[in-house]
């Protein structure tokens, strides 16, 4: 708990923010299911109504209640992106650590294979193996999003790997006799677990993202409830031509929040590992003007004192002679 | 030389992954999902036609694996990609000529322009970190997060059905105009192409913005920059020809590599706008079970997204002494 507690506190704002943003959405994703208003599928004469006490978010064309099946499908959405997000980080730690590890041959295959499967369009080829499958639950999906987005994560996890691999302590425990796998297990990634977790929340992010577009377009199975096909069902229903919002904005919604929460996380996490990128946040404000750790010291000049228009401000933020203004002939 | 030699090897090393692997997806799927498309036509296909879907899916018996294989790749280099099924009689060739030059055009401009605004804008951002610029990061990273289509959903909505500025639907108006070199056919697909390269640019602008921003936030640190700030020169002189100069070449191979997901994030745009290009071609073909033409869009955009990537290497091998010099050893 303690440690926990000052994890949080070294965290930076953007991936505090994102821990919350994701946090309400678990929380949704884990209680929703239990406590929906109605059942989903249930179809009732109430078609088309927007949100009332009854319906919170309203009703679908076929008087479906719109709340209920966010709330399944924000937990199906989840369900998605955790299972892609753990088999894909799992094989792209797999294949980058040992191209790191073997070298030779092992790393120049394993490595054309990774930019192979970076520079081929993913989406059309999800669509083209998704439309051959049968279409039955989720496993498709996750099976096929695995299987085409661990490349870039390998990629990274590998040319980390590289590094430490060469580094003074793995070089010890080779000469003590070490085996291979204990020296990858126990030397090698608990040395490279942030790169990990990122990698984890760009893929569950990619999961998420292709996975509603599938949805959206209809080469997943519709006849569950996910938010991709919420909005399949509102889209060819034409709800936004009837003036439905509280049809499509909704899902639309929880997926743009769910991402943005995966996306400052995953800032948050850079910013954690990468000084550079934390000290370019840490300005301090002196006598009205910003100051940059990395900043030259300014040594000519005195704070600005002469008052600027907004516009003017904004534009003149931007030039680092901002920090050495000479006062002007205003002055 | 050297340098682009092994990029040329490896790009066509990708192609012929995408190839092959076009070729056994349909012949690894279990069950009967082939064998329908020709069960949809009985005795309609002709037989050169029916020999051409066979070599393409691999529904005839005749021949071994690797017969299938060198007659599939014949056919490829000769483009002959069989005959569409959705809209039969034509040849997959000719639907994806007609739907080629929209997307080709719509999406290169849209995502050119969005990659010169979000490294322009990222340049500025990473220049002063911290600066109001930079702190709207979060807001346009929601605005990246939401789906593509979503917003062009919203987005014809207000400015097609709502205000009414642009036509909501279509790549042309079809009834007052036909396909050709004239002015009011070029003004109606100019007026049709704003809205989706609107919502393409709008989106993707915050990806180009981020990563500039954390590469020029990097290189400012260098102390060749500081060099440069301390021998007096002009923040703009210090900008443009120290920092942005180095950070762009990041940035360029990124471009590379996100391509493939821009370009996938615009086709299904495409469908939300009913634009005639490829993304809507694809999944009309996914619905109506045209497995050809399916398979010859996926091909196509492959290539596409191989061909950008090799004009891009070719850039950096002009822009970057570093690739010259690796290749002069």
């Amino acid at each position: 708990m303690k440690a926990l507690a000052s994890l949080w506190g070294r965290l930076p704002g953007t991936a505090r923010a994102g821990v919350v943003l994701l946090g309400l959405f678990v929380l949704a994703a884990i209680i929703g299911p239990q406590v929906i208003p109605y059942d989903p599928n249930a179809v009732t004469p109430l078609t088309l109504k927007p949100p009332s006490a009854a319906h919170l978010l309203g009703t679908t064309q076929t008087g479906q209640d719109v709340l209920s099946q966010l709330l399944v499908g924000i937990r199906l959405t989840l369900e998605l992106g955790l299972y892609v997000g753990v088999l894909a980080t799992a094989l792209s730690v797999l294949v980058g650590v040992t191209a790191a590890f073997l070298g030779g041959v092992w790393d120049d295959f394993l490595s054309l294979l990774c930019n192979v499967f970076l520079v081929i369009p993913a989406l059309p080829l999800l669509i083209v193996m998704l439309g051959y499958f049968p279409q039955k639950g989720q496993l498709p999906s996750i099976l096929v999003l695995s299987i085409l987005g661990w490349a870039w994560g390998a990629r990274v996890v590998r040319a980390q790997a590289l590094t430490i691999r060469n580094r003074d302590f793995v070089a010890a425990s080779r000469e003590t006799g070490e085996r291979g796998w204990r020296i990858i297990l126990f030397e090698i990634i608990p040395n490279i677990v942030s790169l990990i977790a990122a990698s984890f929340v760009n893929t569950v992010l990619y999961a998420i993202g292709a996975s509603v577009a599938l949805a959206f377009i209809g080469v997943a199975d519709v006849s569950s409830w996910s938010l991709g096909t919420i909005l399949y069902w509102s889209q060819s229903a034409n709800s936004l031509q009837l003036g439905a919002w509280w049809w499509f904005v909704p899902p639309g919604l929880a997926v743009a929040l769910i991402g943005t929460g995966l996306v400052l996380l995953n800032t948050g996490i850079d910013e954690l590992s990468n000084p550079r990128l934390r000290d370019a946040r840490s300005s301090t404000k002196i006598a009205g003007s910003r100051i940059w750790p990395t900043d030259p010291t300014p040594v000519l000049g005195m704070p600005k004192l002469t008052t600027r228009g907004r516009l003017a401000t904004l534009v003149h933020s931007f030039s680092r002679s901002s920090l050495l203004d000479a006062p002007g002939g205003e002055f | 030389m050297r340098y682009l030699l092994r990029r040329l090897a490896f790009y066509l090393v990708a192609a012929w992954v995408a190839v092959t692997a076009n070729f056994f997806i349909p012949r690894a799927v279990p069950g009967n999902a082939v064998q329908a498309i020709m069960s949809k036509f009985p005795g309609q296909l002709t037989p050169a036609a029916e020999q051409a879907i066979e070599a393409m899916l691999g529904v005839g018996k005749e021949g071994s694996l690797w017969h299938q294989y060198t007659t599939y790749l014949s056919n490829l280099v000769r483009f002959n990609f069989g005959v569409s099924v959705s809209q039969f009689p034509t040849p997959v060739s000719t639907v994806l000529g007609a739907a080629l030059p929209y997307t080709l055009t719509l999406v290169g401009v849209a995502t050119i322009i969005a990659f010169f605004l979000g490294t322009g804008l990222g340049v500025l951002a990473g220049w002063r970190a911290g600066g109001w610029l930079d702190r709207s990061l979060p807001s346009l990273m929601f605005v990246q997060a939401i789906p593509y289509f979503f917003l062009a959903l919203l987005v014809v909505e207000v400015f097609a059905v709502t205000l009414g500025w642009f036509p909501a639907a279509g790549g042309f108006d079809g009834q007052n105009y036909s396909p050709g070199w004239n002015g009011g056919f070029i003004s109606s697909v100019l007026d049709h192409a704003i809205l989706p390269a609107l919502t393409i640019v709008v989106t993707s602008v915050a990806g180009w913005m981020l990563q500039m921003r954390n590469v020029m936030v990097t290189t400012v640190g260098e102390d060749y920059v500081i060099a440069a700030q301390a021998k007096g020169l002009s923040d703009r002189r210090i900008i443009v020809t120290y920092a942005a100069r180095n950070a762009l070449l990041p940035q360029l191979q990124g471009f590379g590599l996100a391509l493939g997901f821009v370009v996938s994030g615009a086709l299904v745009m495409e469908i939300v706008f009913s634009y005639p290009g490829i993304g809507l071609l694809l999944v009309n073909a996914v619905q109506g079970t045209d497995y050809p033409l399916m398979q010859a869009i996926f091909l196509v955009i492959t290539f596409a997204v191989l061909i950008a990537n090799l004009i891009i290497d070719l850039i950096l091998v002009l822009f970057d002494p570093r690739v010259r010099a690796r290749e002069a050893n």
